[in-house]
């Protein structure tokens, strides 16, 4: 089994005398979907920012690459190689696709006084990337506003790729969308894996993680409940694990099993 | 799901005709207001209006206002505005009349001084909105006060109580660098078309029309550079996406407090090449320069596609919106109608061009 490309352990983050993490382990390899699974008010947000450098850790070590790592800036984060995609997805909608994919790292040509954006190579990479992400852009040039959510969604996972992430955290990217544009979204976190990118998949919708998921961990009140791998954990014991046990099954009981 | 079937054109989408490309340009509607205007023109006004003398006569203040009105758009493509340019112009004005009158220094020396002057207080600007959050209408709105009131004050004390400082025709004729902010460019291409019967000349023979005048060539040298910069440059992309997401830009590494803090540069120096311009052709400068220029500046950029909220509009627009705006100042003149429908063609034309922006919005993101 390969070594993890970041491993946390025992993570925990205090803000003034509130405990948002209270002990979170939890690592990612490369070529693995690994789901976070947690109710609202969890911590997986606090979290996901602890992982992406947005927040200093009160608590715990954060190995990357084998090396003991302290992330100043989520800056320091994305050029060691890890790159967030977060539910507002940072793309302009009045702005074209191409120039949302290179924004703040736009190619050019020329130099000195000519130095110039290299638009043609930048619609031709915003084309094939879209493309290998099995999206077939009318135009690199429409404005991102003219995209559908799913299509958003996958040129922020695109342009992360890109730039050559390692580990690609997702925060709730299916949690807007429809079935279809779900069912897309999945499949391009399958091929963002299968280029040996460690996945990090953030959701409170069982389905959706047990359909990609390799393994899944579950965040309680700041608290991690320990690690599954696929096949050794239904999607009832997962969703009574984010609950936190007890109640749901009750209610569940109550509604006919439809949750 | 295999590749084929999701990479597969979606059927839903038709191709776009030319047309609705079209649509989806910013800078549309001020062409399109040029053509309408000009045709009002063509068949309301005095034909002399369309001669050489005049098309110069109504691109001159097109070409004073437009220059700030590039600036102003650039500004409010990333977001802001600057209601500080008007009163910037007279502050400008003062400190190069003090710099060749008061001080006799030459234009090599107080050209440079004045921008870097304005520049400053542009920087200042940005840092102000940038440090509090407050929003720039009202930050700028105070620096259109300040400005202003120190212009009228300034005037006073270099002057020893007058509120206008005069002589600097004088100061600047004999300086080598006066032909390229004053006067008529291309005198010795209009000699030579006067000669061949070209275009009109008097009976000794110079041309009507001595030449073109500077600020057209610094109107149009500037509308280029400036389309340059937004369309094919990354600094543009940062332009655009400043003033779309300013969040969204910084988190995706847009640095962008500088690209704020370099616009209200722009927004000043512009100010201070303009206020350069009027002085040294008027030969003095006095408070009340630039008045209103600021409302102006910020509806030629509107007119030529800038939205309100930022993110979206072109240099190029903001071309034609300050030619339309001359247009129907100087042509009015031509025409039978009493000149003061001036205005309300103007709140007219800003009322238009904002719903026609707003359209065109819908159009390219696609909301319905």
């Amino acid at each position: 089994m390969s070594h993890p490309i970041i491993h946390m352990e025992n993570i925990s983050k205090h803000f003034g005398n509130v405990i948002a993490l209270n002990g979170v382990t939890f690592d990612v390899r490369p070529g693995e979907c690994h789901c976070l699974l947690g109710d609202n008010g969890a911590g997986k947000s606090t979290f996901i920012k602890t992982m992406s450098g947005v927040h200093k850790p009160t608590g715990g070590s954060i190995t990357f690459e084998g090396r003991p790592m302290s992330f100043d800036s989520p800056r320091d984060a994305m050029e060691a190689g890890i790159a967030t995609v977060f539910q507002d997805l940072a793309m302009i909608p009045l702005m074209s696709v191409t120039r949302n994919f290179f924004m703040g790292r736009e190619p050019t040509k020329g130099r000195g006084l000519f130095k110039r954006f290299d638009i043609d190579t930048a619609n031709d990479i915003t084309r094939a990337e879209m493309r290998r992400m099995g999206i077939n852009l009318r135009s690199p040039e429409q404005a991102v506003g003219t995209l559908s959510g799913g299509e958003r969604q996958t040129v922020a996972i695109a342009r992360a790729v890109y730039f050559g992430a390692k580990v690609l955290i997702l925060d709730e990217p299916t949690s807007a969308l429809g079935v279809r544009q779900t069912s897309n979204v999945l499949a391009t976190i399958d091929r963002v894996r299968s280029q040996g990118i460690g996945v990090v998949f953030i959701s409170h919708n069982v389905r959706h993680a047990l359909a990609v998921g390799d393994r899944f961990t579950v965040l309680n009140r700041g608290q991690t409940l320990g690690t599954a791998t696929k096949g050794e954990i239904t999607a009832t014991e997962l969703q009574d694990l984010m609950a936190g046990g007890q109640e749901l099954a009750v209610l569940e009981g109550s509604l006919g099993g439809t949750v | 799901m295999s590749t084929d079937t999701l990479a597969k054109t979606d059927e839903r989408i038709k191709s776009e005709s030319l047309a609705t490309k079209l649509m989806k340009r910013p800078e549309l509607g001020a062409i399109g207001g040029v053509i309408l205007v000009t045709i009002f023109f063509l068949i309301t006004a005095d034909r002399s209006m369309f001669t050489l003398s005049g098309i110069m006569n109504f691109m001159t203040p097109a070409a004073q206002l437009g220059i700030l009105g590039i600036a102003a758009a650039m500004l409010m493509i990333g977001g802001e505005f600057d209601l500080s340019i008007g009163s910037m112009v007279a502050f400008a004005g003062m400190i190069f009349g003090v710099f060749t009158v008061n001080m006799g220094l030459p234009l090599i020396l107080a050209i440079p001084l004045t921008i870097a002057f304005a520049a400053v207080l542009g920087a200042a600007n940005g840092l102000i909105v940038i440090r509090t959050g407050l929003p720039s209408f009202i930050v700028t709105l105070a620096g259109l006060f300040v400005l202003r009131g120190a212009s009228l004050v300034g005037l006073k004390i270099f002057t020893g109580g007058a509120t206008q400082l005069r002589g600097v025709r004088e100061a600047v004729a004999s300086d080598f660098l006066t032909p390229i902010f004053s006067g008529d460019a291309f005198g010795f291409l209009f000699d030579w078309l006067a000669k061949a019967g070209v275009i009109d000349a008097f009976k000794s023979g110079a041309p009507k029309v001595p030449g073109v005048p500077v600020e057209i060539i610094w109107f149009i040298l500037f509308a280029l550079i400036a389309t340059w910069v937004l369309l094919r440059t990354p600094f543009g992309n940062w332009i655009f996406a400043t003033g779309g997401d300013a969040l969204a830009a910084e988190n995706s590494g847009v640095p962008v407090r500088r690209v704020k803090i370099m616009l209200f540069m722009l927004t000043a120096t512009a100010a201070a090449l303009v206020a350069i311009i009027t002085v040294i052709d008027a030969g003095s400068t006095d408070a009340r320069r630039g008045f209103m220029k600021e409302f102006e500046a910020i509806i030629t950029a509107v007119i030529g596609g800038c939205l309100l909220t930022g993110g979206y509009g072109s240099a190029i627009g903001a071309f034609f919106g300050a030619i339309l705006f001359g247009m129907v100042t100087i042509g009015l003149t031509y025409t039978r109608f009493d000149q003061d429908w001036f205005q309300v063609f103007l709140g007219a034309m800003l009322l238009i061009a904002v719903l026609f922006n707003n359209a065109i919005r819908k159009r390219v993101t696609g909301e319905r």
